[in-house]
């Protein structure tokens, strides 16, 4: 066979090697089986992957070109033009938009990811009357259906007269009981209860404890925390659609449904609308990779 | 001497969940509560003349509210179309989810990274985005293949499997990860002896890696079905070019109308009564899957 190369060694004995990244020759699959499945797995890739190049390459195209160019084909390259329609038909509203989501995603998640770890920090380190029942209660929370949560949260935010402030996205998306979950693991695995003596009888604060010992060792499953909630602020359209009717408030997931809503809308900057609010979320995907998986890890193992 | 220790600890323990307690009871007990207060309740005028003038008061109306969802044929039809959609959808999701794990996780693949991060990047778009570049993919003007169809993507009759080609490819990524996620805690020695006491490839995969992902395949189902009862920002996105869509197609969409004033009755005391009805039918769902699981185990 062609792919059987060998190779001699210092003492003249011919063998095959194994090739890299792969097993073991005695069980490494044959080479039809690995080309079949390679096959395969790129047929899979591009049905995930070419909407997004779709979606990038009509976002450079008008109207006129999006009905008369083929899908995956240039038109004329209207980047500018699509931008500038975009700036004039939200009347320069779409970069507050942006912006608004960045601030609440970034405050939910800062504030979210401290809260749920201090929590389960406290579930796992300390014995507290009613740590069973929060226990209890907050994981039932990992499986509440929080889309159905939003209209009764907006009849509680009107009595408290939240709605339409930034409140009424901040604070129900800090909310996150699998954060607790996760940093409960973490805290239970990974902070070492000798540790905390140690330090508590050289006269260290519990609260100097918590943020000068406890975060750092807690700081990779917080990482994960931060990005989940993030992700979850960023994607969220219920919460501002219920909660949120002023227009320089609205998210760029709302302001992206109003354009869409409109009548006739201007699809390439539609297209290009999209194409700005996914960025920010591709970019702390892949620069973050290593912990959403360490994280996904944990939630999976324990779960 | 202990009591004060074990004082300390229960004091400083509540400090620390403390904040978060306060904020997990506004965001999910308290509403739970105001829910089902409010769904005993409607707003009526009160006093007034003939043709309404008085003040809007709430009235304690007993269980009307729900007898009212429960009578209504538009919310079991929209039930029925989620529970069609999940019959479906969700078991394609979850198998091909499992598929990509298990060959992702074989000797098969050279460059596993790459291969994860593709499947995994839909989920890195927003829903909602996702839903608008879906939207417009299925519109055969300028979509690449919809004007190819013989049919419409967007017709009634179709429409439910466009929608569940929406979060299969957001999400199908996400359960894959969680699936390699617990094949990758199964320790490697686990192989080596199968494989010295004759195990095939086949064998291995069925006898021990399968099994081993049991525990998050059951979590990756019932969540599945938890969001498949509050479906909402695909269809409410279809239904700006498919003009045809009602705007009680799905529960959620029925539960936010309601809210909103786009269908009668509206209010909060019909809003929470469809909210709590879903809330049941979800939790029902789920166990009953939980259930049948368990016996088959």
């Amino acid at each position: 066979m062609a792919h059987d190369k060998t190779a001699v060694t210092k003492d003249g004995i011919r063998y095959r090697p194994s090739l890299a990244g792969l097993p073991p020759r005695s069980i490494a699959p044959s080479k039809t089986a690995r080309t079949i499945t390679q096959v395969i797995l790129a047929f899979v890739a591009c049905y995930f992957l070419l909407p997004i190049v779709w979606l990038l390459i009509a976002s450079t195209k008008n109207n006129t070109d999006l009905v008369s160019t083929p899908g995956f084909a240039f038109g004329e390259f209207n980047w500018a033009a699509n931008w500038h329609s975009l700036m004039a038909w939200t009347k320069g509203m779409f970069l507050r938009w942006v912006l608004n989501s960045l601030l609440y995603s970034t405050v939910a998640g800062v504030v979210g990811t401290f809260i749920s770890v201090a929590c389960g920090y406290a579930m796992a380190k300390f014995q507290f009357p009613g740590r069973r029942v929060l226990l209890v209660v907050i994981m039932t929370g990992l499986l509440m259906p929080v889309a159905l949560l939003t209209v009764p949260l907006y009849l509680l935010f009107i009595k408290m007269h939240l709605v339409n402030t930034v409140w009424a996205m901040i604070i129900p998306s800090m909310v996150s009981p699998f954060g607790v979950f996760l940093g409960n693991v973490y805290a239970d695995s990974s902070v070492p209860t000798e540790l905390l003596e140690a330090a508590r009888i050289d006269g260290a604060g519990e609260f100097r404890i918590f943020s000068t010992m406890v975060l750092r060792l807690l700081a990779p499953a917080m990482v994960t925390i931060f990005l989940f909630i993030f992700v979850a602020t960023w994607n969220n359209f219920l919460l501002p659609l219920m909660m949120i009717t002023n227009e320089s408030l609205q998210p760029v997931t709302q302001g992206l449904y109003g354009m869409m809503s409109y009548f006739a809308p201007d699809k390439g900057a539609v297209m290009l609308a999209s194409v700005i609010g996914v960025i920010p979320l591709v970019v702390l995907f892949l620069i973050l990779q290593r912990y959403w998986q360490s994280g996904l890890a944990a939630g999976a193992v324990k779960g | 001497m202990a009591s004060r220790k074990a004082r300390h600890e229960a004091l400083t323990g509540w400090l620390f969940a403390l904040p978060f307690t306060v904020v997990f009871i506004i965001v999910f007990v308290a509403p739970i509560i105001e829910s089902v207060r409010a769904a005993f309740h409607k707003q009526v005028a009160e006093g007034g003349g003939l043709f309404g003038g008085g003040r809007m008061v709430e009235k304690f109306v007993g269980l009307q509210n729900f007898q009212e969802v429960c009578t209504n044929p538009a919310f079991w039809h929209g039930i029925g179309r989620v529970m069609l959609f999940g019959v479906f959808q969700i078991p394609i999701m979850i198998l091909a989810a499992l598929f990509l794990a298990l060959v992702i996780d074989s000797y098969l693949v050279r460059h596993p990274g790459f291969w994860r991060l593709s499947y995994f990047l839909p989920y890195a778009i927003p829903g909602l985005v996702a839903a608008i570049m879906w939207t417009y993919l299925y519109l055969p003007e300028i979509s690449p293949f919809a004007g190819h169809l013989s049919f419409s993507l967007l017709s009634s009759h179709v429409i439910l499997g466009s929608m569940a080609n929406m979060t299969t490819w957001t999400f199908t990524g996400y359960n894959m990860l969680i699936f390699l996620a617990a094949l990758q805690a199964v320790p490697s020695e686990l192989y080596e002896a199968a494989r010295i006491d004759g195990a095939s490839g086949w064998q291995i995969m069925t006898k021990i890696k399968i099994p081993m992902v049991r525990g998050a395949a059951l979590l990756a189902v019932l969540l599945s079905i938890i969001g498949t009862v509050q479906l909402f920002n695909e269809p409410t996105v279809l239904a700006t070019v498919a003009t045809w869509m009602p705007r009680d197609y799905t529960p959620m969409m029925m539960a936010y109308n309601t809210m909103n004033g786009n269908i009668s009755p509206s209010g909060a005391g019909p809003a929470s009564a469809v909210s709590i009805m879903m809330a049941l039918v979800a939790g029902v769902l789920a166990m009953i899957y939980a259930l049948v699981q368990r016996k088959a185990d």
